[in-house]
């Protein structure tokens, strides 16, 4: 029941989606009606993905499509956890893109509802599909219709650029995801997942199966060195598509990883894990120090995605070793860790888009160094994405905070990891997670506080608006979900734990009992609870205001701020974007390709500019460019134009072909 | 929870915030007398918050909401934190709702906020404290955590009562990893309380200062709560480090209020000594340039994380 009903929600995104073709000029019509049921539709996903988590795994075969290759359907608790995901964020993102689209910008908003919902049902295949064939047909198609939202606004050439290199780079992660089902289905030729997992394979296939799958998903999700679309494509769509690609896209790829992993190929060697875990931390690492030197709202936003892709995976490589040792309690923390943070980093990042998205909307400027003081003209947006810019830098009691301290207590029991070699390792990889984690506090202030801090830094930030009603409705369903996923952990834990049990045949359980209690640690006693911390805060907090202001007293002056006896101090006096990425820049030095050009003292006109840019995409991606257009030159030597010759070569193709078979 | 856990918590939390700025007074004296300074009285700390608390707030045009409520977040963490760290006691009901991550978490959310509000503004000295508190905090938060990290793989808990309880358990033999992290964590309370080596807390000159530049737009209540929490800061991190490196003469579980009341003039005489080496550090030590600060802090970072190898190598 359960199964068809998500199905049906599914189809309903797809109708919703053709609905827009209907009346595509019209914004009343397709924001203010289909968006809107849009983000219904997500509610009650997210709604029957919860109630899913109880029932056991339901199998569906739809007869659609080629005659012997129906479509095999699935819904078990992993599916549960992002059906969840995808039903929570798109709800916010689908209510804030009913108030965003407007009039004139590049694709005509009927055809962007198509695309949108396209994605959205997608996304939702990918989540259920059970066989090669409908998985790969949901991942097509998320591709695709995402294709078309990262280039709306088709008619500037960086844009045009950007989709590209996302399109490429999707479709080299997806011929590695068909060749590794390729690998898995181990000479059978039965497409279906049942098949797979029936499927004895040498540990080497294994292995090669592993590897493409890390590959082709690690494409997806932005992990380095795979990552460069990530930072192009993502700030180029519009807001509300970045929104579903860092929040939602990205955990599909992740849920592909561990479906392949976990549940198809079963077999586990540790070094895998140990590979996952390096690219993972390589990732988080490198991620966040480049976003802490970015300028563009967006593409910081981007690289704090890779940030976060790397800490996810950081937790899936730690399942693999602690699954593969055979230490499985401490797989199921991990596991949980990951699950968590991929639910955390689907809403806070769904918000922080959003929030640019307004910002974007009120101001014309993507560039932090035009932006400045909004808290005062778009008090709404600032509020609620300081919600989402608190969490995502793992402050208590968010979000952020509690995947983090999941993930950081299941590095703790490393030195019980019974491979010395692998055991000096692990602490390295949790003092990597730390680092990184405190960078995205530093991220975090530089964002929030360049764009709604401080003074304006352009004259015309004055006219700035603040987020209409159904705005405000989509960040608000967004940070309420940071706030309830920070405050409920072990509910949510109760949930995650299906999915544990599914995948790793253990589950966490929880041993403390209380509802309000977090302590999931195996051994020793370490525990977290939320409310009796905010409940703390609060009242320590107000104790504090309500004895200052009666036993002193409330008055206020205001003045002009203290200028040193400087008479002339301005808004460009204000720490800038570059400035802040100052530090980053000179401790992290040798990570940045960097091109500076500095003012000569005699300089009428001094300009002073740096360039920071990515030695992998000049180490690698250039050269590797530069040898497929060579090799596309010699190809093209046999391409002369002329039917004769082409004749030729069909001849030549014949005999061979008939040469092999007889 | 007893109602005696109840009452000695909030024992616990009057006791930290009362004598917080006593031990921030005791400093400066320490530190006035090694100087050939005349001392101010160790009073001094209180008589300047109250005369801040009667005087008249200012506020800049600009500054917006979150500048106003973030003296009193900044200051209402640094008194949560200082409930789940074990000064007195040992178990105290807050600690299990709060472990060690997430007092490091706490010390986050009060930069955070922090800096934050000195951006509010927009004056060109609050944004640059900001950056370079931020600086400073990435590298210093991580260092913590894992000087923690070692203590809690060593008593197989995160809590930090747990921590201190198992620790003060063991015979009084120095680990080689504890001296590593120990070195670490001197370092972290260095650069955290803005003392010198990293910054000088007797100062306004702009090329030196962090913490201060931060507070230049503070005035008034607001200006004494920050620095009452600076305060506050001072003695959790004093507090800490005796938790993880000197845990002994804590109240035990089930000790009963003369357990408490025992363990008040140990945690004297530790302040005591404490406050005066702080001093003597200070003293003997020159003010390093902002960006030596990075690799100050870094060297704090890899001694901890050498700490945690050297302890899975030795097993000690």
């Amino acid at each position: 029941m359960n199964l068809s009903f998500c199905l049906v929600l599914l189809a309903a995104w797809g109708a919703i989606g053709i609905a827009g073709l209907v009346r595509a000029q019209s914004i009343e019509y397709v924001g203010r009606l289909l968006f809107p049921l849009g983000a219904l539709v997500g509610v009650l996903l997210a709604a029957a993905a919860v109630a899913g988590f109880a029932l056991p795994p339901e199998q569906l075969v739809l007869p659609l499509g080629l005659p012997d290759l129906p479509i095999h359907l699935r819904r078990d608790a992993l599916a549960c956890v992002f059906l969840l995901l995808l039903g929570i964020a798109s709800a916010g993102v689908s209510l804030f893109a009913a108030g965003y689209f407007r009039k004139g910008e590049g694709t005509p908003p009927g055809l962007l509802c198509l695309q949108y919902h396209w994605f959205l049902a997608g996304m939702g295949l990918v989540l259920l599909a059970d066989d090669a064939y409908s998985f790969m047909i949901g991942w097509e198609t998320m591709a695709i219709a995402s294709y078309f939202l990262v280039v709306s606004q088709h008619r500037l050439p960086e844009i045009r650029r950007a989709g590209f290199l996302y399109f490429l780079m999707a479709h080299l992660g997806a011929v590695c995801i068909l060749l590794s089902f390729g690998v898995l289905q181990g000479g059978g030729w039965q497409l279906t997942f049942d098949a797979m997992r029936a499927t004895q394979l040498t540990p080497s296939m294994a292995s090669l199966a592993f590897l493409l799958a890390l590959t082709g998903f690690g494409a997806k999700a932005g992990l380095v060195p795979l990552h460069v679309w990530l930072p192009e494509a993502h700030p180029a769509a519009p807001s509300p598509v970045s929104a579903l690609m860092s929040g939602v896209m990205l955990k599909t790829a992740v849920y592909g990883i561990l479906r392949v992993t976990f549940d198809l190929i079963g077999d586990l060697q540790w070094w895998w894990g140990l590979v996952a875990l390096a690219l993972g931390l390589f990732s988080a690492f490198y991620g966040v120090i480049f976003a802490a030197v970015q300028t563009d709202m967006k593409r910081l936003l981007a690289w704090s995605s890779i940030e976060n892709v790397g800490i996810i995976f950081t937790g899936f490589g730690l399942t693999i070793v602690f699954q593969a040792l055979g230490m499985d309690a401490f797989a199921a923390l991990a596991l949980i860790a990951t699950l968590y943070h991929c639910l955390n980093h689907a809403v806070m990042k769904s918000l922080l888009f959003l929030g640019t998205g307004a910002v974007l909307h009120a101001t014309g400027h993507r560039n932090l160094g035009r932006l400045g003081g909004l808290i005062h003209r778009m008090p709404w947006v600032a509020w609620l994405t300081l919600v989402g810019v608190l969490a995502i830098a793992g402050l208590p009691p968010l979000n952020g905070f509690v995947s983090e301290w999941l993930l950081l207590q299941s590095f703790l029991f490393t030195d019980t990891v019974p491979r010395p070699f692998v055991n000096m390792l692990l602490p390295v990889g949790a003092a990597v997670v730390a680092l990184c984690a405190a960078l995205s506090g530093y991220v975090m202030v530089k964002f929030f506080g360049v764009i709604f801090l401080g003074q304006p830094r352009e004259a015309a930030l004055a006219d700035a608006h603040d987020a209409n009603f159904l705005q405000r409705l989509g960040l608000a369903w967004l940070a309420a979900a940071c706030i309830l996923l920070g405050l409920l952990p072990v509910q949510v834990i109760g949930l995650l734990d299906a999915a544990c049990s599914g995948l790793l045949g253990v589950t966490l359980g929880q041993r403390a009992g209380h509802w309000w209690l977090l302590a999931p640690t195996p051994i020793g006693a370490a525990s977290y609870g939320p409310f009796a911390f905010l409940a703390v805060a609060a009242l320590v907090i107000g104790a504090t205001l309500w004895a200052v202001s009666r036993r002193y007293h409330r008055r206020v002056r205001r003045g002009p701020a203290w200028d040193c006896g400087f008479v002339r101090l301005d808004s460009r006096m204000q720490d800038t974007a570059e400035g802040f990425g100052q530090p980053i820049r000179h401790i992290f030095e040798g990570f940045f390709a960097m091109q500076r050009e500095l003012p000569a003292p005699e300089d009428m006109a001094p300009r002073y500019r740096v360039a920071v840019g990515d030695h992998i995409w000049r180490y690698a991606y250039e050269p590797l460019g530069a040898l497929v257009s060579r090799v596309a030159d010699l190809v093209a030597g046999l391409q002369r134009g002329r039917i004769a010759t082409y004749l030729l070569f069909s001849f030549v193709t014949l005999l061979v072909l008939l040469a092999l078979v007889l | 929870v007893s109602t005696l856990g109840i009452l000695a918590q909030a024992l616990e939390i009057i006791a930290a915030v009362l004598a917080a700025p006593l031990l921030l007074g005791w400093v400066n004296q320490c530190r006035a007398w090694l100087q050939n300074r005349s001392a101010p009285s160790l009073l001094q700390p209180y008589r300047m918050i109250r005369k801040l608390f009667h005087k008249d707030a200012v506020l800049a045009e600009n500054a917006s909401t979150l500048f106003r409520a973030a003296p009193y977040v900044v200051f209402g963490t640094m008194v949560v934190a200082a409930a789940i760290i074990p000064s007195m006691a040992i178990r105290l009901p807050l600690s299990i709702a709060a472990d060690s991550i997430a007092l490091v978490g706490l010390f986050a959310t009060a930069r955070m906020f922090l800096a934050l509000a000195a951006m509010d503004v927009g004056t060109a000295f609050g944004s640059m404290g900001a950056r370079r508190e931020m600086m400073i905090g990435f590298l210093a938060e991580p260092a913590l955590l894992m000087v923690i990290f070692l203590a809690a793989m060593i008593s197989h808990t995160t809590a930090l009562g747990g921590i201190a309880e198992s620790l003060s358990g063991q015979q009084l033999a120095l680990y080689p990893s504890a001296a590593f992290t120990a070195v670490a964590f001197l370092l972290v309370l260095l650069a955290e309380n803005a003392r010198i080596p990293v910054d000088n807390p007797a100062t306004h000159l702009e090329l030196t200062m962090i913490h201060e530049a931060m507070l230049l737009e503070y005035s008034a209540r607001h200006l004494a709560l920050m620095e009452w929490a600076a305060a506050l800061k001072l003695f959790n991190y004093a507090c800490i480090g005796f938790a993880l490196f000197v845990p002994w003469g804590l109240a035990a579980e089930g000790a009963g209020p003369m357990g408490l009341v025992a363990s008040i003039p140990v945690l004297g005489l530790k302040l005591l000594v404490a406050g005066a080496a702080l001093a003597l550090l200070e003293t003997v030590s020159a003010k390093l340039r902002v960006f030596r600060a990075s690799e100050f802090l870094a060297t704090a970072f890899l001694l901890a994380v050498l700490g945690v190898l050297v302890h899975l190598l030795l097993g000690a």
